[in-house]
């Protein structure tokens, strides 16, 4: 018997991977790979790609599978020890709102978009990362709706996510944002997906956010949130290959990358903002300040990346100064939106108490005291007064991100950045001049974006008031999924639960 | 300006070997220990070697077990059977 030599990690991606494709006899390749071409995107040699981790399917489904038996051995047992009553503040649980709302129905479409890029290329290499990709996504899909399931037994608003994602006004912004680039060729969904967002961003989202779980007592969010951030460590290489691979494949290349980096850094800047939120408001116990995450995660790591990528004559996202200069504002003019607003929201909103507002002042010296602690106090007492402030104007969107417009010019934090345009007779608003500009480079695909503000005009959301379409077409019950946390049916239970008022045995939560 | 790789683990028992590996192999690493995470950069460079990593934990190790642990990662990746290096050049 002859002893078989074990190989080595590089000849064993080679074999299980190179070696598995072929080239077609009997079929022209671009009529097999049709999306490939026309995005102008010049590829002389699939060879040239290599995915730095040389996972093969075999070491993919065992390391995975392992992940998958250590998550669910924990989320058996936060559920039989009623995990959620460890929290720090019920109040948490409305960012998990919002994360299955706005973050969950991503990794779906995620999944889908990388099952159809990973069919289109004709480099095995891609093929297999998108198609490992793609599996990552719907397990991330479906292990946050696993997780959340247990919160959804005890507190409300998480009833309907799927449905809220699709219909409800702000959710149109995460939405758009991946309708967006899957409606892209494949070179631009691989740019706008794995390096915008996964490489360049999305450690604003998983890290601090997920950090900030652990503190505030929800074992069951981290675990999920790590395991899936452990594929993200994969996806976020993935994200530097497809960029690199472009630029070292033709020079012709580099300034269609360099516009979609610049369109995608943006879009991903605008999403972010809601994480903004959820760090420095909606986490009662607070990790770092969005203003700190950004800088560490953004100015430092990306400043490193765009200094690499230099050499290949690629210059950091054009907006990108305007994009550092707003992380000290953009968290309080979302949550004092959301404040206003909160008839029309699948979760709770809140004046931060005392000792939040010295955190915030303490975090944005330069903004906090001066532009929205007065708004936040001001509104305070116009609610004991009984005059709860909502606003009832509904908002004007931005035709690109489809954030209302309401974040502000860097040179004036008290008035509102906004800009128009006329194309074709009709005319057409934007939050910014970069989301101006994004527009005009695709016009037609745009024009057709479905802005919810606009739907509810035209009477496609039901009606005829506000309420009616809160209630029929978003399916937020109203007076138990939105207005204040305080009053709410979630701050009564939790008040149960931590025995702050005897347990009524006819209002059990479960 | 200093040109950081960094990486992050879940603070749990691996990473606590992963930690003292690389910190005996990257003297120049700063470690930093935040809520459930353990996150580790360097200037320009940062290695995570097999052979160190066996010593520690007394068996053999895959480098590519790491992947279980690990949360974030920021610099260009080379792995081979011996070492997962992160470096910008």
């Amino acid at each position: 018997m002859t002893a078989t030599k074990k190989l080595n990690l590089k000849q064993k991606y080679q074999y299980l991977t190179r070696d598995m494709d072929w080239e077609p006899s009997y079929q022209k390749k671009s009529d097999i790979f049709p999306h490939e071409d026309f995005e102008g995107i010049k590829i002389v040699d699939w060879d040239g790609w290599e995915d730095p981790f040389r996972l093969t399917m075999d070491s993919y489904w065992k390391y995975q599978a392992e992940k998958e038996k250590k998550l669910y051995a924990i989320f058996d047992a936060f559920a039989q020890n009623n995990g959620h009553q460890n929290i720090s503040d019920a109040r948490y649980v409305n960012s998990l709102k919002l994360f299955l709302s706005g973050v969950s129905p991503l990794e779906y479409a995620a999944f889908q978009g990388y099952s159809k890029v990973g069919r289109q290329f004709s480099g095995a290499g891609a093929r297999v990362a998108c198609q490992m990709q793609a599996i990552d996504e719907l397990r991330h899909s479906q292990t946050q709706q696993h997780a959340m399931s247990h919160y959804n037994k005890h507190f409300n608003g998480l009833h309907d996510a799927p449905l809220m994602h699709d219909r409800v006004w702000f959710l149109s912004v995460p939405k758009s944002f991946f309708d967006d680039a899957r409606s892209a060729g494949p070179f631009e969904f691989l740019t706008a997906i794995s390096f915008s967002f996964e490489y360049v961003l999305t450690n604003l989202l998983f890290v601090p956010f997920m950090s900030g779980a652990a503190y505030n007592g929800d074992m069951a969010t981290v675990t999920f949130g790590f395991s899936a951030q452990s594929d993200e460590a994969r996806h976020m290489t993935l994200g530097l290959e497809i960029i690199k691979f472009m630029l070292e494949q033709h020079e012709d290349n580099v300034p269609i990358v360099q516009k979609w980096i610049d369109k995608w850094f943006w879009r991903g800047f605008r999403l972010l903002s809601l994480v903004s939120m959820m760090m420095d408001y909606m986490l009662p116990n607070k990790v770092m300040s969005w203003q700190e995450a950004w800088e560490v995660y953004y100015e430092q790591s990306g400043g490193a990346l765009f200094k690499e990528l230099a050499r290949y004559g690629i210059k950091p996202p054009k907006y990108q100064d305007v994009a550092n200069a707003a992380k000290e504002h953009i968290s309080h003019q979302l949550w004092t939106t959301f404040y206003q607003y909160g008839q029309a929201t699948n979760f709770h909103t809140w004046i931060p108490k005392e000792e939040e507002m010295e955190w915030l002042a303490e975090k944005y010296p330069n903004t906090f005291d001066k532009y929205y602690r007065p708004r936040f106090e001001h509104w305070e007492k116009e609610h004991k007064k009984g005059n709860r402030f909502y606003n009832n104007t509904l908002p004007q969107l931005c035709q690109v991100c489809q954030v209302p417009v309401l974040f502000t010019k860097t040179e004036d934090p008290t008035a509102f950045s906004h800009c128009d345009t006329v194309h074709e007779g009709e005319r057409y608003h934007f939050c910014s001049e970069a989301c101006g500009e994004i527009f005009a480079d695709e016009p037609a695909k745009y024009v057709q974006a479905v802005l919810p503000v606009h739907q509810i005009y035209k009477g496609k959301c039901g009606g005829p008031d506000l309420p009616n379409v809160v209630s029929d077409h978003y399916h937020i019950n109203i007076g138990e999924d939105n207005f204040d946390y305080v009053g709410s049916l979630d701050e009564k239970r939790w008040n149960e639960i931590k025995g702050i008022k005897p347990l009524n045995k006819d209002n059990d939560a479960a | 300006m200093s040109q950081y790789v960094f990486i992050a683990f879940q603070d749990n028992e691996n990473a606590r070997y992963l930690v003292e590996a690389i910190s005996e192999d990257n003297p120049h690493a700063e470690i930093e220990h935040q809520p459930a995470m353990i996150r580790i950069q360097a200037d320009k460079r940062l290695v995570i070697t097999r052979e160190t990593m066996e010593e520690k934990l007394n068996r053999e190790w895959d480098v590519q077990e790491m992947l279980l642990d690990v949360i974030s990662i920021g610099g260009n990746v080379d792995e081979d059977d011996d070492h997962f290096i992160l470096s910008w050049n």
